[in-house]
């Protein structure tokens, strides 16, 4: 246990001061801390996708940054998706197309498809599996997942699907 | 399929907007003020007496709070099945697997506690260990629990008919060996729980990621020594169950010990490695049927023994190796059984339920045999299980009742579906396709305690309050229940609250297991939503003139059948309910319990086993690289009878989860357990299937409607995983005549399978050495396609190999199937590969 030192962390555009230790990892600090439980810890050894959370702009696991790297950047994490009072696209999504079953890995499937939507607005079936495939789901068996992010792209595409 | 105003839609969860915000509480998530951390020390060895637990430099660590060893708690042990039980929370006496819960300690935090597990010192005698049960049943092996000298702790037998007579009359007689491997659950949410103790009423609390809150409960009030009104389990969302949290775990009684001693809440949270090592696993199984058909594929008698590998504890063991056995008596006819079958201790971690039960390794056994044996007769495997296939109605010999069977129509319906008559050893080289049934019950019937309850309060403003037992870890459960209700009160789903799941306030649940939740906790409040309007309609009936038999409920409205303008809104019938002086608010009760004779023992008697049976068949397409040994899944169909959906998009949910789940322990899955030492314990050692491999899915609705079931629903949650395995490694062997007994089907095996293959065809035609004996045998490679042809292969010996390699050119002979100057490398192994069987 290292001394600790206090970062300032801008979660969903709300500061948040935060005594860690230099070994804290941003997941750590976002439960423990901050109290943000959306973001999961499912296997805490960056096997799972459970914890993807976005850092500036890119989908990344909680679980394998420090906390003391996320500071001076911009984290989004499932708290912070839905936007003036309405779900996301694909938080809508996930929800119509039966996509969330128990809802462990969910906050972490939305997070990767988002970042991955941000970057590619109409992505091909081939390459949501791909973008995803770092995130595990033991429930649906993925194809109401994959249906649910081609849907989203749809959706912000201004598509009727 | 029956599609109503909210039964048979397809609904999303009525939690799934909660839990795309992140805002659904599991029980990791939840946190009490001053609340304490804990975590357990674990064996380090496989089997040991334990001398010494030395926890003193752990205690004298600041911010330690308490630490505890089975010495200090009551000598009582646990499990799920009453005269199974053979579990402490902590080790007392001896350690039984690498990872056996030894001590217990909490701390004010996470990083404390971890530091004072460090300190605690366990001495302990080491004694000798076994890892498989073949080896365990061995005279003289090691004990595992001294009450159990033989190792076998749970062990059934079947029979009916004559099976030594039927096999003297059957034309083909085949006996085959399969062995299924160890698979984690794997659920995301890693198992946790939550204990608060309140010193005024005595009421320990626990939040657990339990699948069956009650189990829980009476578990815990067993080892605690406290009366069982004094628990109260809360199940928070789980991430996940899959059979896997069925069980009282460490967790769940050091959280109650702690908070009641230190009158501070106290959570622990397992880690993903303790997730694999100590909490279950599916049972590795060697299986061994032998089975007699006549010359068209009618199957006239089956014996099969199975020896299961319990690991260190017995969990589910006696319902396990039970439903093991059950489950091969249907969905075929068989007029001639003879099961035995054996729960044998290992000093490796504990099998307990996973999805399917003890089935899906019998299943695999079974219909990789049916394949074979069509293959050794020259039928066709879809002609073979349809002749085969159980009839509804028809009488059975153990006394299943079989009210609605869909089973043969969905082995003709998934044949369709893949393609079986265009592809079946039509497809090139490579590519196949492969077939497997099964049924699954909707529920144990003949436990006379399995029953469910429900309460529906209808409230003044017309909003339904529904309380049930029901566990929903995911699978949608809560979902199902308030469509239920929801269509018999004729109001949308989101006018239906549910509370679920908690001991302290909701009716009385046997829990998700079995996959009888729909049928059993959906009958309860199918009868307490008829209840209620069994006390708001007559009145309504009155006002309207009408019979009550004419009231239709729908859209928060109650008009007569075929007058849409006679009605009034359920708000107004409400206000007239209370203005004409009736008492509110409107409560409505319903139980439920399978009908079923007096207790029946499932091992001894014969009797039905479920209200009802789900019966699927599915077809796998697969592709293998024959360079890398890489199965690619295309597509899968499954067929399935899963009587009448109550929410169509749910059914689908489970049947595609169950196919990743299948294409998992067919292809990929193993929880590898050397000397007692698991060697992957974590998701990126242990590899359950990604977006990545995921085939095409369709499912073809067989459709039945069961007299028992709500709405005419049976069970959907865990036959669809019974068959993918079989239908995978079938269509492996469709699609590169390589024959697998044995899971998973790794690309190594599959290379090796080809080697062997390809090497034995290269040298019989090549080999001089290998023609020549062929030629004195009289026989060709080509003339190889039954297992009787097999006893005319030349049986060639090390000796002959010997005698030749004194001819030029060394240490060759005429051995080569290759010109010589091909040959790179001459390698001889020093001594015979020990062969499959894991040792």
């Amino acid at each position: 246990m290292g001394k600790k030192t206090v970062l300032e962390l801008m979660i969903n555009g709300d500061a948040f001061e935060i005594a860690c230790a230099p070994n804290m990892t941003l997941l750590e600090a976002l439960r423990d801390k901050a109290f943000l439980t959306g973001t999961k810890r499912g296997c805490d050894t960056g096997g799972c996708g459970a914890c993807t959370v976005i850092l500036d702009g890119e989908a990344v696991l909680a679980c394998l940054t420090l906390a003391v790297e996320a500071e001076g950047c911009d984290i989004r994490t499932i708290e912070g998706i839905a936007r003036d009072g309405k779900l996301s696209s694909l938080q809508e999504t996930f929800v119509e197309h039966g996509a969330i079953q128990c809802g462990f890995c969910s906050p972490g499937f939305i997070m990767s498809a988002t970042a991955m939507l941000a970057e590619i607005p109409s992505p091909g079936r081939e390459e949501i599996r791909r973008h995803l495939a770092g995130n595990l789901c033991r429930c649906t068996g993925y194809a109401k997942i994959i249906g649910a992010v081609e849907a989203a792209a749809g959706k912000d595409r201004g598509g009727e699907k | 399929m029956k599609v109503l105003n909210v039964v048979g839609r397809r609904i999303p969860m009525h939690d799934a907007a909660a839990k795309a915000m992140g805002q659904a509480q599991f029980t990791d998530d939840l946190e009490l003020p001053g609340m304490l951390q804990g975590r357990l020390v674990r064996s380090t060895i496989a089997h040991g007496r334990i001398l010494q637990v030395d926890v003193s430099r752990a205690l004298a660590l600041p911010g330690v709070k308490g630490v505890i060893t089975g010495r200090d708690i009551p000598d009582r042990v646990f499990g799920i099945v009453p005269k199974g039980k053979d579990e402490h929370a902590l080790a007392r006496d001896k350690v039984r697997y690498i990872g056996d819960a030894v001590a217990a300690v909490v701390a004010v935090d996470m990083e404390t506690a971890e530091e004072a597990v460090r300190l605690v010192r366990v001495e302990y005698e080491e004694l000798p260990a076994v890892f498989d049960p073949l080896d365990a049943i061995r005279e003289g092996a090691p004990v595992v629990h001294d009450n159990v000298p033989n190792n076998t702790s749970a062990s059934i037998r079947k029979e009916w008919g004559d099976v030594e007579n039927a096999f003297a009359k059957s034309d083909y007689v085949f006996e085959d060996s399969f062995y299924s491997q160890a698979v984690n659950h794997a659920p995301l949410e890693p198992h946790a729980a939550m204990a608060r103790y309140d010193p005024q009423s005595a009421e320990l609390t626990i939040w657990s990621s339990t699948q069956i809150p009650y189990f829980l409960k009476r578990n815990l009030a067993t080892t605690l020594l406290i009366p069982e009104n004094k628990v109260r389990v809360i199940k928070p969302k789980v991430g996940g169950g899959f059979g896997g949290k069925i069980d009282m775990f460490a967790k769940d009684f050091c959280a109650c010990w702690f908070a009641r001693e230190l009158l501070r809440p106290v959570k622990f949270v397992y880690e993903r490695e303790e997730v694999f090592q100590n909490t279950r696993q599916r049972h590795p199984m060697y299986i061994t049927v032998k089975t007699g058909v006549a010359r068209d594929g009618k199957i006239l008698a089956q014996r099969i023994k199975a020896h299961a590998d319990g690991g260190a504890y017995n969990s589910t063991a006696p319902l396990m190796i039970t439903l093991s056995c059950f489950f091969i008596m249907i969905p075929y006819r068989i007029e001639n059984l003879f099961y035995e079958g054996y729960h044998v201790y290992t000093n490796k971690p504990t099998g307990g339920a996973m999805r399917g039960h003890g089935i899906p390794q019998a299943r695999f056994a079974i219909e990789r045999q049916i394949d074979l044996i069509a293959g050794r007769i020259g039928v066709d495997a879809v002609e073979m299980r349809v002749l085969n296939a159980i009839q509804p109605g028809e009488p059975h010999p153990a006394g299943f009742i079989i009210n609605t069977c869909g089973f043969a129509d969905s082995v003709k319906e998934a044949a369709k579906a893949i393609g079986w008559t265009e592809k079946r050893g039509k497809l090139p080289f490579g590519r196949g396709v492969g077939i497997a049934g099964a049924s699954f019950p909707s529920g144990v019937a003949n436990m006379a305690h399995l029953s469910s309850g429900a309460v529906v309060q209808l409230t003044r403003e017309g909003r339904v309050n529904v309380l049930s037992g029901a566990a929903d870890i995911g699978q949608g459960a809560e979902t199902v229940i308030c469509q239920i209700v929801a269509e018999q009160l004729g109001v949308p789903m989101e006018d239906v609250r549910i509370t679920a799941a908690d001991t302290g306030i909701c009716p009385l649940d046997a829990g998700t297991f079995g996959s009888g939740v729909t049928v059993r906790a959906g009958n309860a409040a199918l009868l307490a939503a008829n209840d209620v309007r069994g006390q708001l309609f007559p009145f309504v009936a009155e006002r309207l003139e009408a019979s009550i038999d004419d009231l239709v409920a729908a859209d928060r409205r109650i008009w007569v059948k075929d007058s849409p303008d006679r009605g009034m809104s359920l708000t107004d019938a409400l206000q007239a309910y209370q203005y004409a002086d009736r008492p509110l608010p409107i409560v409505g009760r319903g139980a439920w319990i399978p009908p079923t004779e007096q207790p029946t023992s499932l091992l001894t008697k014969n009797g039905n086993f479920s209200p009802s049976y789900s019966f699927m068949t599915q077809a796998a397409e697969v592709e293998v690289d024959t360079e890398t040994g890489k199965v690619t899944v295309i597509k899968m169909v499954t067929a399935h009878d899963c009587g009448q959906p109550i929410n169509p998009m749910l059914v689908e949910g489970q049947l595609e989860g169950s196919i990743i789940g299948g294409m998992g322990q067919a292809l990929y899955e193993d929880s590898t357990c050397i000397d007692g030492q698991q060697y992957n314990p974590s998701f990126l050692d242990y590899g359950f299937p990604t977006a990545m491999e995921m085939p095409e899915m369709e499912s073809v609705h067989i459709d039945t409607d069961d007299p028992l079931g709500p709405f005419g629903a049976k069970e959907a949650g865990e036959g669809t995983q019974l068959a993918p395995a079989p239908a995978i490694v079938n269509a492996i062997a469709d699609a590169i005549g390589l024959e697998f007994h044995r899971l998973p089907v790794t690309p190594a095996m599959i290379l090796e399978g080809l080697r062997k293959k390809q090497g034995k065809a290269e040298g019989t035609d090549s080999s001089p050495f290998y023609r020549r004996h062929y030629k004195e045998a009289g026989v060709e490679p080509g003339d190889i396609k039954t297992f009787e042809d097999i006893r005319k292969v030349p049986k060639i010996e090390k000796g002959m190999f010997r005698d030749v390699q004194k001819n030029e050119p060394f240490p060759y002979g005429d051995m080569l199937a290759v010109p010589r100057e091909k040959i790179t490398i001459f390698r001889q192994p020093l001594k015979r590969w020990s062969g499959a069987s894991p040792k």
